[in-house]
């Protein structure tokens, strides 16, 4: 009964991959007037069939636009700049003096606006330190988001060359590419930031660019998952017919790797490399919210959530402080794993629908 | 198969060589007057015995020579198991890792955690599957991957924020009501478990995802295998073909995949444990790395490193154990 349906959806999908050309000519013969989608315009149409993907989509788009332009159209504050209008706060004591009671009012200028609740002047309110949570939210996911697609960027650049003169050449190469990556891979991901962080720390590293040389050491270790996808990838295409008949054509090397192998290898790189830039922007807010990542006064999203871990008194009472910033971490990590999820579906010929 | 065992015991033992190496010379990389200050800042029982101390701390990890010597030193001591002290406390680190009262919470968290994410992601994954394409399989689909999507840390906070400090139904923090005595073994039991189960529900949460796409992805692969095509043209009931024909093939990868979760059940979660401040080996070994303890980071991350090794070649056997058409070689 099941199958049955399948079967019918299968049949109705291969008449859909044919196109009716619009005008129909009647002199033509008939294979003229059909036109074959080609594989890249089926990948889209799976890929866009599914509203996960799109929702995915849509809000990584959002999350982008909000973080580029959001600056350049609200400019009222800075990324780093605190709000100096500063408030009068009283506190009140009891004191008994010569057994009169008093109550006493003692006066504090804060001097900076500091934890204001939303208003027109901060639309979410300001942080413990004045400054404005909106603006540093939007110049908080820019570094965010940047730093994550250089680490992925970087990582699946390592990946591919190790994994594809591994593959390729085979032999002794690959056997010593792949004890390294069995080296790596077994070193835990999250002590290894520590680590490093630490040793950052110590050779005092400038926190401008800190956590750019962080993620950029980082990708030196974290190479392995994307090699041994792509090596696997080529040793079981070396093996195909089609690169037996490049093999004898007597094409260059560059030519079989670059014309023949690496498209063929391209759609599992393109869906790791989306799913990791959901993972790599949770492991840089958690950095980030370890202290050991983006440093106050620069904002990034895990660095704007830190605070609760030490002021239990935000956590209770300021949820504007930190929710909007872990909010957006689960937009963002989200929405790459939808349109992960979604590429995967559509890249991969056995799951047709 | 013995030779075969052995042939991976002694490549692991390799790896794990390798593994130290790096992570030595990750270490070697601080600055030496970083380290003394680290140390000092670290021993806090007075300045007189500090510099014999760091002398012998200098000894202890080969910190005075190049790092190939320094690490050679530090092979030699390790394989006589000695792995030196903590700075922090002065305890031997061995003693501190394997701390009972430390592996028993960590283990405690995680174990029950896996119970409950096998028993809630495996009959997801099943209705997904069976439902592929339906609104069950997406509604399902979009909360698991809501589930990895979080943050641990703002999720922990946020549930212990909601259920501890708002509806005030569990404990905020801690392991044991401060101050209690217990009249009963039951007592102490439910009073354990109340602070518990705010950390197991984050944990949980955040891992179902992962084991029910996984269980997805297998009941489809098996569902579109002849063999269920069969069990269907035979005229089997569909709860016949699912609940035992595919099932059984659906847990080969999940069954093996528990071996490698060996790690994960004895490593600690570390922002878990911190957020919720359980005395776990997580939150111990977090402390440490962001103090600079380099006995214990060294000494943690090889004990993570040896775990995840012995999970791999577990899987691996396990396969050929629970697959008989796998064939070790």
């Amino acid at each position: 009964m099941e199958d049955d349906k399948n079967l019918v959806n299968e049949t109705s999908l291969e008449e859909k991959e044919v196109q009716v050309v619009s005008e129909v000519d009647k002199d033509t013969p008939l294979d003229k007037n059909l036109k074959l989608m080609s594989p890249g315009r089926m990948v889209m149409r799976r890929f866009f069939r599914s509203k996960l993907s799109i929702t995915g989509l849509v809000m990584l788009f959002s999350l982008f636009v909000f973080c580029w332009l959001g600056p350049v159209v609200y400019q009222r504050w800075g990324e780093t700049e605190s709000d100096r209008t500063g408030s009068i706060a009283y506190t009140e004591y009891e004191a008994e003096i010569d057994g009169e009671k008093f109550i006493q009012f003692v006066e504090t200028d804060n001097g900076i606006n500091s934890l204001a609740g939303p208003s027109s002047e901060h639309i979410l309110g300001t942080d413990e330190q004045g400054m404005d949570i909106f603006t540093r939210l939007m110049y908080g996911g820019r570094l965010s988001l940047m730093i994550s697609f250089l680490a992925v960027f970087l990582t699946s650049a390592l990946g591919i060359i190790m994994g594809g003169i591994a593959g390729y050449y085979g032999g002794i190469v690959d056997n010593i590419i792949m004890r390294i990556c069995d080296v790596l891979m077994c070193l835990p991901t999250l002590p290894l930031m520590l680590i490093i962080g630490t040793v950052l720390d110590a050779n005092g590293v400038p926190s401008s660019y800190y956590i750019y040389l962080l993620m950029g050491l980082l990708s030196l270790f974290s190479w392995t998952g994307m090699a041994r996808l792509v090596r696997g990838q080529i040793l079981f295409l070396r093996e195909q017919e089609y690169m037996v008949a490049a093999e004898a054509m007597g094409y260059s090397t560059s030519r079989k790797i670059f014309k023949h192998l690496i498209p063929n290898v391209l759609p599992q790189i393109l869906v790791s490399m989306t799913l990791s830039l959901g993972s790599m922007i949770l492991y840089e807010s958690t950095l980030s919210y370890l202290n050991l990542g983006v440093r106050v006064p620069y904002a990034s999203w895990g660095t704007m959530v830190q605070i609760i871990s030490s002021r239990p008194d935000i956590l209770q009472n300021n949820f504007n402080v930190w929710g909007p910033s872990g909010i957006c971490i689960i937009i963002a990590v989200l929405g790459f794993n939808f349109v992960g999820d979604g590429l995967r579906d559509a890249l991969d010929p056995k799951q047709r629908r | 198969m013995f030779k075969y065992i052995i042939k991976r015991i002694l490549i692991s033992i390799l790896i794990l060589v390798g593994v130290s190496f790096v992570l030595y010379a990750l270490l070697r990389c601080m600055p030496t007057d970083f380290v003394e200050q680290k140390i000092l800042n670290l021993y806090q029982a007075g300045a007189t015995t500090s510099d014999e101390f760091i002398q012998q701390m200098y000894k202890t990890y080969g910190l005075d020579g190049t790092i190939i010597e320094g690490y050679f030193k530090w092979l030699g001591s390790a394989l006589h198991l000695d792995f030196g002290k903590s700075f922090i406390n002065q305890r031997p680190v061995l003693s501190e890792i394997f701390d009972k009262d430390r592996m028993g919470t960590s283990f405690f968290v995680a174990a029950v955690a896996t119970v409950f994410e096998f028993l809630i992601a495996i009959p997801l994954g099943i209705t997904a599957a069976t439902h592929q394409y339906s609104l069950r399989d997406y509604i399902i689909t979009i909360l698991v991957l809501v589930g990895i999507s979080l943050p641990s840390f703002f999720f922990g906070q946020v549930l212990k924020d909601i259920f501890a400090n708002k509806l005030g139904w569990f404990p905020v923090s801690g392991m044991k009501t401060a101050g209690i005595t217990y009249d009963n073994a039951w007592e102490a039991f439910t009073d354990y478990a109340r602070h518990m189960f705010i950390p197991i529900l984050t944990v949980v949460i955040l891992s179902i995802g992962a084991r029910m796409r996984m269980t997805r992805t297998n009941m489809l692969e098996v569902l579109n295998s002849d063999y269920i095509r069969t069990a269907r043209a035979k005229g089997l009931s569909e709860n016949r073909v699912i609940y035992k024909h595919a099932f059984r093939n659906t847990m080969i990868p999940l069954v093996t995949s528990l071996a490698g979760l060996i790690p994960s059940l004895f490593s600690g979660a570390m922002i878990t444990e911190t957020v919720f401040d359980l005395e776990g080996i997580g939150k111990y070994a977090l402390n440490a790395m962001t103090q600079g303890d380099i006995p214990v980071i060294m000494t943690y991350n090889m004990f993570l490193a040896a775990l995840s090794v012995m999970g791999i070649l577990l899987s691996d056997l396990m396969y050929a154990v629970v697959d008989p058409r796998v064939k070790l070689a």
